[in-house]
C-alpha cells in the first residue's frame, strides 16, 4: 500500500473506511416525539454541526415524548494535526522500581504524600486506586512503594483538614481526587485548597496535584496546581512527576528536613 | 432445593451460627443505647413536622432542647409524653412552642408516669396505623396492578431537581424499570439532619426529603396505574439519619431502602457505636412497613479486590441478616447486596462471578438478592460498558437475583442521561427474556471450577466470621477487616449523638412495630 494515501497531517478529519471520508458516529436526545419531523430536526442539527449526508439510522421513544437518535454522517471539517500542542506532565514516567531507585540516590529520607478525596465527594475509588497498598489493575499504589509515606485520607475530607494534615505531616505533596463532578461542583473546591495553602504561607513548599476523570492537566493548572491528572492514570504516573519534581526543586537541600 | 454447587449446608449453619453470636452480642449493647437521630424519629412518630424561622427541623429543635437539658437518657418519648401531660397541647404545638423558646422540655414539672406513657401510646399508635394502612395500600397496588417478573429492573435517577427526577422516573418506568431510586446528594450522609421540602438543588444526586418522597411516590403511582404495574420507590435510609429516613420512608410508602448495618461506618466514617444503634430502629420500622431493606456489601468489591475479598461480602451478608431478623425484618424484605466487579481481564471471570452469584442464591433462598453491577472497571469506553452490563445481566436472571440495579454504559463518566437509562433497560429486558429459563436447564460439572470457586469462599467466610465470633464486629472492624477499612470505636462522625439510656427511657415504636401487632 502506498503510504501517500491522500492522508494531510495539517488537514485531518475522521476516518471510516477510507481515508478522508469523514465518517462520524453520533447519538443524542431531542426532546420532541419520535417523528418524521423530529428525525428531520436531528438531521438538520448535523448539518448545522458541519456533518454532511447525515442519516438517522435508528430513532426511538424514550418514553416522555422525547427521542433518542443514532445517527452517521460526514465531517466536513478538518484540523491541522501538525499544529497542536498540548500541556502535559513533562517529566519521564518511571515504573516503581525505577522511582524507588531514584528516591534511593536522591534523597535520605521517606518523602511524605498525603492524598485524600476532598469536599463532599464520597467517592474514594480514585484515591484508592492510587494510593492503597493494592492499587488498581496490577499497578501497586504509593502505599507500597519504598522511600515513600503515603497517607490516604479517604473520603469527605474538608481542604481545611487536609491542610492541617499536610502542615503536621510534613508533606511534600498533596494529591487530592475528584470523581463528582457535576455542575462543576469541583472547580470552586479545588480553587478553595490552594487559596487555603497560600494563606497557610506553604503553597510554594509541597507540590499538589488533583485527578479524577473529568480533571485534565490544563485545568488543574488553570487552578493552580502543579499537576492533573486524569483516567489512566496509575501510581507510577503520579509518583514519578512528584519525585522529579521534588528533585529539581530541592536539588542539594534534601534530607535535612 | 439442590445445590448446584454442591454446597456443604454444615458448613452455611455454622457461619450463620457465628453471624447469630456476633448479632446478639451487639444487640446488648444496642439496647442500652440510643442516639440524637432515633429519638428525633420518635418525635417525627409522634406527628412532629416542619421548620423554624432559620430553617432547623423541629424534631431537630426538639431532641436539641432536650440534650442541652441534659435529658437524652429519658428519651424524647418520656418528655413529650410529659409536656403533653403537662399542657395538654399536641406534639406538633409543643415543638412549635419551643422553636419560639417558650417551652422548655426538661424543667416543666415530671406528670404521672402511666399518663405520659398513655398518651404517647395513643399518639404513637395513629402513626402506627398509617404506616399499616400504606403497607395495605402496596398489597392492594401490587395485588390490582401486578409487578414486573424478578429481576426487578431497578434504576436510579440523579439530578439534583426532584421534579427532573419525576420526568426521568417516569420514562424509565415506561421504558420497563420496576424500582426507582433517587439518589441522595453527595454530602447528605454526613447531614445530622433531613432538610425540608421540595428541593432543586443537589450535587450528583437529589435530597431525601419528606417532601421529595411524596412528589416521587405521587409520579411513580401515576405512570405505575398507565403502565399497569407497580413501580416501586428507593431511598437511602443510611448516614446520621438512617431511622428518621425510614420513618419518613414508611410514612410515605416507600418500597426499598439501602440501609446496611455496617456501610456508613466503613464508608462514610460515622461512629460504629451510631450506627449500629441506629440501624437497629431504622430496620425495625423498614421491616414493620414491609420495606425491602438493601444492604452494601456490593461497597466491599469497589475498594478491595472483588476475587480475594469475595468472602467478606458472604460474612457481611450474613451479619446482615441476623441484625435484620433482630429488628423483625423478614426474609422476604432482605436485599442483601453483591456485585459483578471483578476485573474483566480475569480469565474465567464470568464463572466466577456466575459461581458467587449462585452461591448467594442458595444460601439466602429466600432473599431478594440485590445485585449491583460493573462500576470499578468501567473506563469511559461506552461500548465495552455495556457488553459488560449484558455479561452482569446473564449472570443474573442465571441465578434467579432479586433486584438488578442496572448498569450504564456511562458509568465512570456522568450520572445516568436519558438514553444511558433507555439503553440499559433494553439490555436487561432482551437478556432476561431471551435467557428466562436457562438456570432451570443448566447444572454445573461436579467439582469444577464454578463449585470450587463456591464452596472456597463459603469457607472462607465461616472462618472470617468464626473469628469475628471470638473478637466480636466492634473490634474486627477495628483491625479492618472489612473493605480494608479500619475504623476506631470513638472516632467517626456522630458518637456525640449516643447515650446509654436511663430507667425512665423507653421508645414506644419498638413494642408496637416488633410486637403483635403488625
Amino acid at each position: 500500500m502506498s503510504v501517500n494515501n491522500g492522508l494531510d497531517l495539517t488537514k485531518i478529519k475522521p476516518y471510516g473506511d477510507t481515508m478522508n471520508d469523514g465518517m462520524m458516529q453520533f447519538s443524542f436526545t431531542l426532546p420532541v416525539p419520535c417523528c418524521d419531523e423530529s428525525k428531520e430536526a436531528a438531521r438538520q442539527l448535523l448539518l448545522k454541526m458541519g456533518i454532511e449526508e447525515p442519516q438517522v439510522v435508528d430513532a426511538k421513544d424514550l418514553g416522555v415524548g422525547y427521542t433518542m437518535f443514532t445517527m452517521y454522517g460526514k465531517s466536513s471539517h478538518t484540523v491541522d494535526y501538525s499544529a497542536i500542542e498540548v500541556p502535559k506532565v513533562d517529566t519521564d514516567v518511571m515504573d516503581k522500581y525505577e522511582i524507588e531507585a531514584y528516591l534511593a540516590e536522591n534523597f535520605d529520607r521517606d518523602i511524605v504524600i498525603v492524598g485524600a478525596c476532598t469536599g463532599t465527594d464520597a467517592h474514594t475509588v480514585g484515591i484508592d486506586a492510587i494510593m492503597n497498598m493494592k492499587g488498581f489493575d496490577g499497578h501497586y499504589g504509593l502505599e507500597r512503594y519504598k522511600g515513600i509515606k503515603a497517607y490516604n485520607l479517604g473520603a469527605q475530607v474538608p481542604n481545611e483538614e487536609l491542610v492541617a494534615k499536610a502542615i503536621e505531616l510534613n508533606a511534600d505533596a498533596i494529591i487530592i481526587s475528584q470523581i463528582v463532578t457535576q455542575k462543576d461542583v469541583h472547580i470552586p473546591n479545588m480553587t478553595e485548597l490552594i487559596e487555603l495553602l497560600e494563606s497557610e504561607g506553604i503553597r510554594d513548599k509541597v507540590i499538589v496535584c488533583a485527578g479524577g476523570p473529568r480533571i485534565s492537566y490544563e485545568l488543574a493548572k488553570e487552578l493552580g496546581f502543579d499537576a492533573g491528572f486524569g483516567t489512566g492514570t496509575f501510581a507510577e504516573h503520579v509518583a514519578s512527576f512528584i519525585v522529579q519534581r521534588l528533585g529539581t526543586a530541592f536539588s542539594g537541600s534534601e534530607g535535612d528536613s | 432445593m439442590t445445590s448446584k454447587l454442591n454446597l456443604d449446608f454444615n458448613v452455611v449453619e455454622k457461619a450463620r451460627q457465628s453471624a447469630r453470636v456476633i448479632a446478639e452480642d451487639t444487640q446488648k449493647f444496642i439496647e442500652r443505647h440510643t442516639t440524637v437521630t432515633v429519638e428525633r424519629t420518635i418525635v417525627r412518630l409522634l406527628g412532629v413536622d416542619g421548620i423554624d424561622e432559620i430553617e432547623r427541623p423541629l424534631p431537630n429543635v426538639v431532641v436539641d432542647n432536650i440534650k442541652k437539658g441534659g435529658g437524652l437518657a429519658e428519651g424524647a418519648a418520656f418528655w413529650m409524653g410529659n409536656a403533653m401531660v403537662a399542657t395538654g397541647k399536641s406534639a406538633q404545638e409543643i415543638a412549635e412552642a419551643i422553636s419560639r423558646n417558650e417551652l422548655d422540655l426538661t424543667t416543666l414539672e415530671i406528670q404521672d408516669e402511666a399518663k405520659i406513657k398513655a398518651i404517647i401510646e395513643t399518639e404513637a399508635g395513629k402513626m402506627v396505623d398509617q404506616i399499616r394502612s400504606n403497607r395495605a395500600q402496596r398489597d392492594t397496588y401490587l395485588e390490582t396492578l401486578g409487578e414486573g417478573p424478578k429481576p426487578y429492573l431497578y434504576v436510579i435517577v440523579a439530578t439534583g431537581n426532584i421534579y427532573e427526577d419525576v420526568l426521568q422516573a417516569q420514562a424509565a418506568a415506561r421504558q420497563g424499570a420496576d424500582i426507582i431510586a433517587v439518589i441522595r446528594t453527595t454530602a447528605q450522609s454526613l447531614l445530622d439532619y433531613v432538610p425540608y421540602g421540595p428541593t432543586t438543588e443537589g450535587f450528583g444526586g437529589t435530597y431525601a426529603t419528606q417532601e421529595n418522597f411524596r412528589i416521587m411516590r405521587k409520579a411513580l403511582d401515576e405512570v405505575g396505574e398507565e403502565v399497569g404495574r407497580y413501580i416501586r420507590l428507593c431511598n437511602y435510609a443510611s448516614g446520621l439519619c438512617m431511622p428518621e429516613i425510614a420513618a419518613m420512608g414508611a410514612l410515605e410508602r416507600l418500597d426499598v431502602m439501602l440501609n446496611d448495618a455496617l456501610y456508613g461506618i466503613l464508608f462514610r466514617d460515622i461512629n460504629m457505636q451510631r450506627t449500629l444503634i441506629d440501624q437497629f430502629f431504622s430496620r425495625v420500622i423498614n421491616g414493620f412497613a414491609g420495606i425491602i431493606i438493601n444492604t452494601g456489601e456490593d461497597n466491599y468489591l469497589t475498594t478491595s479486590d472483588a476475587i480475594e475479598e469475595a468472602h467478606t461480602v458472604l460474612a457481611s451478608q450474613l451479619i446482615n441478616e441476623q441484625f435484620a431478623l433482630l429488628a423483625g425484618l423478614p426474609e422476604s424484605q432482605m436485599g442483601l447486596g453483591h456485585a459483578f466487579e471483578m476485573d474483566p481481564n480475569t480469565e474465567d471471570g464470568f464463572l466466577m462471578e456466575l459461581a458467587q452469584a449462585q452461591m448467594a442464591r442458595e444460601i439466602f433462598p429466600n432473599a431478594p438478592l440485590k445485585y449491583m453491577p460493573p462500576t470499578k472497571f468501567k473506563t469511559g469506553d461506552i461500548f465495552k460498558g455495556h457488553v459488560q452490563d449484558t455479561l452482569f445481566n446473564s449472570v443474573a436472571i442465571m441465578t434467579g437475583q432479586g433486584l438488578q440495579l442496572l448498569g450504564m454504559l456511562t458509568e465512570a463518566i456522568h450520572t445516568p442521561l436519558l438514553q444511558d437509562r433507555a439503553l440499559s433497560i433494553e439490555n436487561a429486558k432482551y437478556v432476561f427474556n431471551n435467557m428466562r429459563h436457562l438456570g432451570d436447564e443448566i447444572e454445573f460439572k461436579q467439582d469444577g471450577i464454578i463449585q470450587k470457586r463456591a464452596q472456597g469462599v463459603l469457607k472462607e467466610a465461616a472462618d472470617m466470621l468464626e473469628e469475628i465470633e471470638n473478637t466480636g464486629i466492634m473490634a474486627t472492624i477495628e483491625q479492618g477487616k472489612f473493605a480494608g477499612v479500619t475504623r476506631k470505636l470513638d472516632g467517626g462522625k456522630g458518637l456525640d449523638g449516643v447515650t446509654q439510656i436511663g430507667d425512665k427511657y423507653f421508645n414506644p415504636f419498638i413494642p408496637m412495630m416488633l410486637g403483635g401487632g403488625r
